[in-house]
């Protein structure tokens, strides 16, 4: 009998599918993180150490953000050459306070262990260079929120909108640069501004 | 063992009232390709694997179930970078549709943020943008009905027909598949509504750009179909994932196993 009423309440509780269990957890630890901050964002990325990471551990630092793609032979070269070039006009005193964030598009192709590559091949493996990759669904999720829009083309390529996004030390987008090439001297004014703040 | 027979029955009552307030209806989708009509490169066909699909958008009483569940999608707790202002400003309060809105009329005003979520809480997903056009090329006797003239203009003439979100879920036709509502209701998110580009970023999308505006002067069916495409392209374009609009609602999916 009791068997019975377990078996039952669990399928029952099977049911109910949609559970609450989780938004206890992002309720207590979204304190403190303001409403249109992308540290609201659950989900959990690999960088190029093979470390598990979310986001918000990177909270206190203002973030330099674009995604990528390694095997890009068009527009990423591009934009990794201006996030290099962003990088190193950067004032010293503020450079502490920075992360230069490059997140994939290509999940698949892009292991912690080829971002690695990357960022060595590139000269980006110094401390102040994340590289990320998530879930395809978390990729998809983080683009919509910096509005890069993103697909698959071929089976190596991929159509991407150029962006690079300033956040400030709350995880707020404060600048966005869009384009190929173009002039950064707004965004490097932007990131050494919200940089100083934390000096 | 009458105790039995109660509990036994009380439990069944709970299971399909609980089914109930969370499934909606679905129905299998075969699997196929087509060639999308906007948005593809040299205009080759796309594989689209067997899924489901909701029969119907997802509704104001659905939405309202959804919300009492997991009040942190409520209009008041709504984190601004998942929805902007206008989430679900149409509703009377927090918890209450109100008299102005039909219990079975699509929920709008919802960003791609909260759709996605509420898929997920139905074990479900959002419908990607092949899935959804695959199944939006059926009229009522065939699975692709695009080269129809009359079908092109039913989805015309809806585009230029106001405020049709107040209407009540299928009350527009039963297509091939089952499934209602694709045209004549709202527009619906797509998983991936976020990979199109229109302003000239890909170049294999703009050459269809320019095949569209500099088509030949008379306007044939392949004309009006490729037109009533591009309007939903080009309306995904300009969205992005925070955005709520009135006529904009969605329904889910589901992989099959």
């Amino acid at each position: 009998m009791k068997k019975l009423i377990l078996g039952l309440m669990m399928i029952l509780l099977g049911l109910q599918g949609c559970n609450s269990n989780k938004n206890v957890n992002n309720s207590s630890t979204a304190k403190g993180i303001s409403d249109l901050s992308i540290y609201n964002l659950p989900s959990k990325w690999t960088n190029q150490d093979g470390k598990t990471l979310e986001m918000k551990e990177m909270k206190g630092k203002v973030l330099v953000m674009v995604m990528i793609y390694t095997s890009c032979k068009s527009a990423c070269p591009r934009l990794v050459a201006d996030m290099r070039n962003i990088e190193s006009r950067l004032p010293e005193n503020i450079k502490k306070n920075v992360k230069l964030v490059l997140v994939s598009i290509d999940p698949t192709v892009d292991t912690p262990e080829r971002l690695k590559a990357f960022s060595i091949e590139n000269k980006m493996d110094a401390d102040q260079w994340v590289f990320l990759r998530s879930t395809e669904e978390n990729t998809r999720e983080f683009a919509a929120v910096l509005a890069v829009n993103y697909k698959k083309i071929s089976p190596m390529d991929f159509s991407h909108s150029n962006i690079i996004s300033v956040f400030n030390a709350e995880g707020e987008l404060a600048y966005q640069q869009e384009g190929l090439g173009v002039n950064s001297d707004e965004t490097i004014k932007k990131i050494t501004e919200e940089a100083e703040k934390l000096n | 063992m009458l105790q039995l027979k109660i509990i036994i029955s009380t439990f069944l009552v709970m299971i399909v009232t609980s089914l109930l307030a969370q499934e909606s209806q679905m129905v299998a989708i075969k699997r196929g390709a087509y060639v999308p009509l906007y948005g593809t490169k040299d205009k080759k066909p796309v594989e689209v694997d067997a899924f489901s699909m909701d029969v119907y958008p997802v509704t104001n009483a659905q939405f309202l179930a959804f919300i009492k569940k997991r009040p942190e999608f409520s209009r008041s707790k709504m984190k601004g970078i998942f929805a902007e202002k206008s989430y679900l400003s149409h509703w009377e309060s927090e918890f209450n549709y109100g008299k102005n809105n039909l219990s079975n009329a699509p929920i709008t005003n919802v960003s791609w943020f909260v759709a996605k979520k509420y898929c997920e809480c139905q074990g479900k997903r959002l419908p990607t943008m092949d899935e959804w056009e695959y199944v939006a090329m059926a009229d009522e006797k065939r699975a692709d009905a695009r080269s129809k003239e009359e079908f092109n203009n039913y989805i015309l003439s809806w585009y230029e027909k106001p405020k049709t979100f107040v209407n009540p879920v299928g009350k527009t036709f039963k297509n091939y598949w089952g499934v209602y509502d694709m045209h004549g209701l709202v527009w619906e998110w797509t998983s991936d509504f976020n990979s199109i580009f229109l302003s000239g970023e890909s170049r294999k999308d703009k050459d269809t750009d320019k095949n569209l505006f500099c088509g030949s002067g008379s306007v044939n069916a392949s004309d009006l179909m490729n037109y009533a495409a591009f309007m939903r392209y080009g309306f995904r374009a300009s969205l992005k994932a925070r955005f709520t609009t009135r006529n904009l609602g969605f329904r889910c999916a589901k992989d099959l196993k």
